[in-house]
């Protein structure tokens, strides 16, 4: 039987479980590892995981090591919420003709993504596996930029971030395009549950993370994850940019179940203004120049638009 | 539980029909498909026996063909049974995970209904998606008529799912002619294609938590080399098995498979080398050669695509004067696919026979027994000349001038 497991404190969420080894090669202060790990020790069912290609993928499987003490699969960049929807529907079968090993041993599916192959190359298998009503939980480690790869734009890179493939240069402040939004895109997709994370609020990722392994069918998290390398801040800053991330409402913490009930699951005491937060990564420095300045109001009202719409649906429980 | 099906010992189903029973005979796990031209019937068909209650299976119907091997992939790590179907356009975009399927050693079963690839937009049949595959680490068998659809996919499950074999199988089978062509054929009963095929034997599977595993390991230039060299050898062992299960096959049914088919080859001068349904009406026109134009005709078929029969090919055309390699594929700058395999086969062991390559067919335009007719009496004219009479590369066929390459 699957229960849904008491974790009281923080030193006993991360010392919890250790499936997801220590010895990995993610970056210090990459905020992908604390994600994984809080899912990992936040259950002790069984977990069948699939990983799309990506820094968590390269940095925990290479031959002959692997960080993964759980079962773990990846094929291509693209198409991890398939290859989980493949071993999801196995199960289903083997139970049902009984060749399964420990027919009742509680098992979880869990797909890892980071932005590029969830918002982009992947958005498709994504959309399909959802649609299908796969029971599993899909998890996208966004840090808003191809960070394998070094450094190139994605569909979730936001406003004028200076990326390798849309660099800010002497006449021009970086991307153009704003941030696709992927979480509201999902929840259109009528799963039974969705929501936005952040590592530096773990409580509320840990509530998200158990509430998503309890639903059964196709769930989606967006988790926020800092990345020291291409925002450029100092590994140590890891939580703290989290915070003025969330605190700024830049991310906002929200949930959404069965594509219509919205509930915003934190709201800060002191909201911080956004270029705050802009201003403590090198991604944006030269948004700070006089020449950019309408880009930081249109940041500061993108954000302050997305914040009134949430609190809007969450209002009317739309 | 399924439903059983009584099946009478002759029935009249095309090839996509044949394939699609041999699918619900070995009570696959996991099918995970998406439907194209003219392999949709074989996952209509199946999922009809599923809506039915044939099957007890996973049934899933993805959004495109490369998430159809992406689940197959899935699935088949999971420690059961898997297989799919595709075609042409499909077949291009599971290119990718065709691969990673080879690559992390996954019995899976692909049913291919061969059909040319795009552009020109085409929905006939030809090889040029069969001949896409032959680097992906796929063993590829070759069905040349509906009965042959069914018994090679039975065939196909019992092959890669030995545990010496381990890599995932192709059965093809050519676009039309023979998916939707109705043909007699003689099905096993379900219990006994069952029985033949096995129960599934895990290994290495995602759903033992007991015993961890890591599926689809990054390699760089220290561990990769020897991962492929691996997979190159796990390949080739798979003839002895192949053989075995083809002999096992020959037992149970009286049909009788071989990595290499031959046809009135003992005393040939002169042998047409082909593919697909072609080799059927080659066959034919052989016969035909011998009694009508006294040409001693045979036919050679590899039955094995992949690995590719190289020493029985080479056994089979050692006495030829002439051979004719039938390539329907367009071979986009060079010689064909299969003229250069065979080429080199023959070549290795000094055989000095005269080699034409012939490209044929492509997007389902008809071979006709004419003119293969005519190719006999070119190969014949050849053998008893010792020389060619044209080039090495000609166009059959083809309208306008003649289009021949290589001296």
């Amino acid at each position: 039987m699957s229960t849904i497991k008491k974790i009281r404190n923080l030193k006993e969420l991360s010392t919890a479980n250790d499936r997801f080894e220590g010895a990995h090669l993610l970056c210090p202060g990459c905020a992908h590892s604390i994600i994984v790990r809080e899912l990992m020790n936040c259950t002790d069912d069984n977990l069948v995981i699939s990983s799309n290609t990506g820094c968590l993928e390269v940095c925990t499987a290479v031959y002959p090591y692997t960080s993964w003490d759980t079962s773990w699969i990846h094929i291509g960049f693209e198409n991890a919420a398939t290859s989980i929807s493949g071993a999801e529907a196995m199960y289903k079968a083997r139970k049902r003709k009984g060749t399964l090993k420990d027919p009742d041993a509680p098992v979880k599916f869990v797909a890892f993504g980071g932005d590029g192959s969830t918002y982009d190359i992947g958005f498709q298998w994504l959309s399909g596996a959802v649609e299908r009503g796969h029971d599993f939980t899909y998890i996208c480690l966004d840090n808003e930029v191809y960070a394998n790869t070094g450094g190139q734009r994605s569909g979730s890179t936001p406003l004028g971030s200076s990326t390798t493939t849309a660099p800010a240069g002497r006449v021009s402040y970086g991307k153009k395009q704003m941030k696709k939004d992927l979480v509201g895109i999902m929840a259109a997709h009528g799963a039974p549950y969705v929501a936005q994370m952040s590592p530096n609020k773990w409580k509320d990722m840990l509530k998200k993370m158990q509430k998503a392994l309890a639903t059964e069918g196709p769930v989606f998290l967006n988790a926020i994850s800092a990345c020291t390398t291409e925002w450029k801040f100092d590994p140590k800053d890891t939580i703290a940019i989290s915070d003025l991330a969330t605190d700024s409402l830049v991310f906002p913490l929200y949930e959404i179940i069965n594509g219509r009930e919205l509930n915003i699951t934190y709201r800060p005491k002191n909201v911080i203004p956004v270029k705050d937060y802009l201003g403590a990564q090198g991604r944006f420095r030269h948004l700070f120049k006089p020449e950019n300045a309408h880009i930081l109001e249109q940041w500061q009202k993108a954000v302050d638009d997305q914040w009134e719409y949430l609190q809007r649906r969450e209002e009317a429980r739309v | 539980m399924a439903e059983k099906m009584e099946l009478d010992n002759v029935v009249v189903w095309d090839g996509n029909y044949a394939a699609a029973q041999a699918l619900r005979q070995a009570q696959v796990d996991v099918v995970s498909a998406y439907p194209i031209t003219p392999s949709t019937p074989i996952v209509e068909g199946y999922g009809k026996f599923v809506a039915d209650g044939y099957v007890d299976g996973e049934f899933v119907m993805v959004e495109s063909e490369h998430a159809a091997m992406s689940g197959c992939v899935g699935a088949a790590a999971a420690g059961g049974r898997v297989a799919t179907a595709t075609s042409s356009q499909g077949f291009a975009l599971m290119v990718e995970v065709l691969y990673q399927a080879s690559g992390m050693r996954l019995p899976i079963v692909l049913t291919v209904v061969n059909r040319a690839l795009a552009s020109p937009l085409n929905v006939r049949g030809d090889h040029s998606d069969m001949y896409l595959g032959r680097d992906s680490g796929w063993i590829q068998l070759d069905a040349f008529n509906a009965q042959e659809a069914y018994d090679l996919t039975l065939c196909a499950f019992k092959i890669g799912e030995n545990h010496s074999v381990r890599l995932p199988v192709m059965v093809h089978q050519d676009g039309f002619i023979t998916s939707h062509t109705a043909q007699n054929v003689h099905p096993l009963q379900d219990d006994e294609a069952y029985a033949f095929v096995g129960e599934y034997q895990p290994l290495d599977e995602m759903l033992d938590f007991t015993r961890p595993v890591t599926y689809g390991a990054q390699t760089e230039e220290d561990w990769h080399y020897e991962h492929k060299a691996k997979q190159h050898k796990a390949i080739l062992d798979s003839r002895d098995v192949i053989d075995n299960v083809f002999a096992e096959f020959e037992k149970l049914t009286g049909r009788k498979y071989n990595r290499v088919e031959t046809y009135m080859m003992e005393d040939a001068d002169v042998a047409i080398i082909a593919l697909g349904t072609t080799v059927e009406t080659a066959r034919l026109v052989a016969e035909e050669m011998r009694k009508e134009e006294g040409i001693k005709a045979g036919v050679v078929a590899p039955r094995c695509f992949r690995p590719f029969p190289f020493d029985g090919i080479r056994e089979a055309l050692k006495n030829v004067k002439a051979v004719g390699c039938m390539d329907r594929s367009a071979p986009g700058g060079a010689l064909g696919a299969l003229f250069n395999e065979v080429s080199a086969a023959m070549h290795a062991d000094g055989n000095s026979a005269l080699m034409t390559n012939y490209i044929y067919g492509l997007g389902g335009r008809d071979l006709t027994v004419d003119a293969i007719k005519e190719i006999y009496r070119e190969l014949d004219s050849n053998a008893k000349s010792g020389k060619r009479a044209g080039k090495i590369q000609q166009f059959v066929s083809l309208r306008g001038p003649k289009l021949e390459y290589f001296e």
